[in-house]
């Protein structure tokens, strides 16, 4: 079973494709359950404390917005968590504000950096598309180990 | 943690002509005690440990394996910070993005169906940019 990372990140479509195929995915929903769970971070509707802005230092420069840091901070570590990527390519609903669309481009860009199997797909817009883009995610994902790594 | 203490929520959403929400909620209510659960428009929430929670969708994706979607939730239903009933009303933060997806799982559904089948996916063409070279020119003529 491999970590795959999944880009848009809190997608229900990937996140599923992946869990049905065997392998464990790395969703945004799972590291803000830890988030919004944790005693002291219960400040709605922030569920962001300072520390996150610091932490993103990891993958931005201090000059980059202290929001697109503060997303870092969470997506950062499941970056490098991950042993396998699937990114969607011009997904519609990965549009954003500038801060979101930022951090899009930062994730992406680290994913690309990290020496893993990687499948990039086109958002699908019709029927035909839509069984290709599930034909490669599900060949994809099947040509990855399903042996458990640690 | 472990996985008893672990109390997580799944979001399953149901896209299938032969299951309804009500029968999903049915289908949980018989299955476990442990476990709570809401029903929504798209399907429903179950809530619980999270062994609980995973034996009990597998239970619910059996009953229409490639039409029925499953993603884990941060937030727990109700959660203040993103329960509509106290935010006032309005879809809740996230609802936007869920229902955008959930336009497309009738169309994912099918693409399954037909990897299950071994149905190799037509060609498809897909419509090339145009070149800035073309861009510039068409932009020029029409001065």
């Amino acid at each position: 079973m491999a970590k795959v990372i999944i880009y848009p990140i809190n997608s229900l479509i990937l996140s599923d494709l992946v869990e049905r195929f065997g392998h464990k995915p790395l969703a945004m929903m799972e590291k803000i359950k830890e988030k919004v769970n944790t005693v002291g971070v219960d400040s709605p509707p922030l569920n962001i404390t300072a520390e996150e802005p610091k932490m993103g230092l990891k993958y931005a420069a201090v000059e980059v917005p202290a929001g697109v840091r503060g997303r870092m901070a969470i997506v950062g570590p499941m970056i490098d968590e991950a042993e396998a990527a699937i990114i969607v390519n011009e997904a519609s609903m990965a549009f954003g504000c500038m801060g979101c669309a930022r951090t899009n481009e930062l994730t992406k860009y680290l994913i690309r950096q990290k020496e893993i199997p990687i499948l990039e797909v086109e958002y699908p817009r019709s029927e035909e598309e839509g069984k290709e883009f599930v034909y490669k995610i599900a060949e994809f994902l099947r040509s990855l180990s399903t042996e458990e790594r640690s | 943690m472990n996985n008893e203490e672990d109390v997580i929520t799944k979001i399953v959403v149901i896209s299938s002509d032969s299951v309804l929400p009500i029968d999903a909620a049915m289908k949980v209510y018989e299955s476990e005690t442990s476990i709570t659960i809401k029903e929504t428009c798209f399907g429903t929430m179950v809530t619980g440990p999270r062994t609980a929670v995973d034996r009990v969708v597998d239970e619910l994706r059996a009953m229409d394996r490639n039409h029925i979607f499953v993603k884990e939730r941060g937030f727990h239903p109700g959660d203040e910070r993103r329960c509509r009933s106290v935010r006032g009303g309005g879809p809740r933060p996230g609802f936007h993005y869920l229902r955008e997806e959930v336009q497309m799982l009738p169309m994912i559904g099918k693409a399954l169906d037909a990897y299950d089948k071994h149905v190799p996916p037509a060609e498809i063409h897909r419509a090339e940019k145009i070149e800035v070279k073309k861009l510039k020119e068409i932009i020029e003529s029409n001065l």
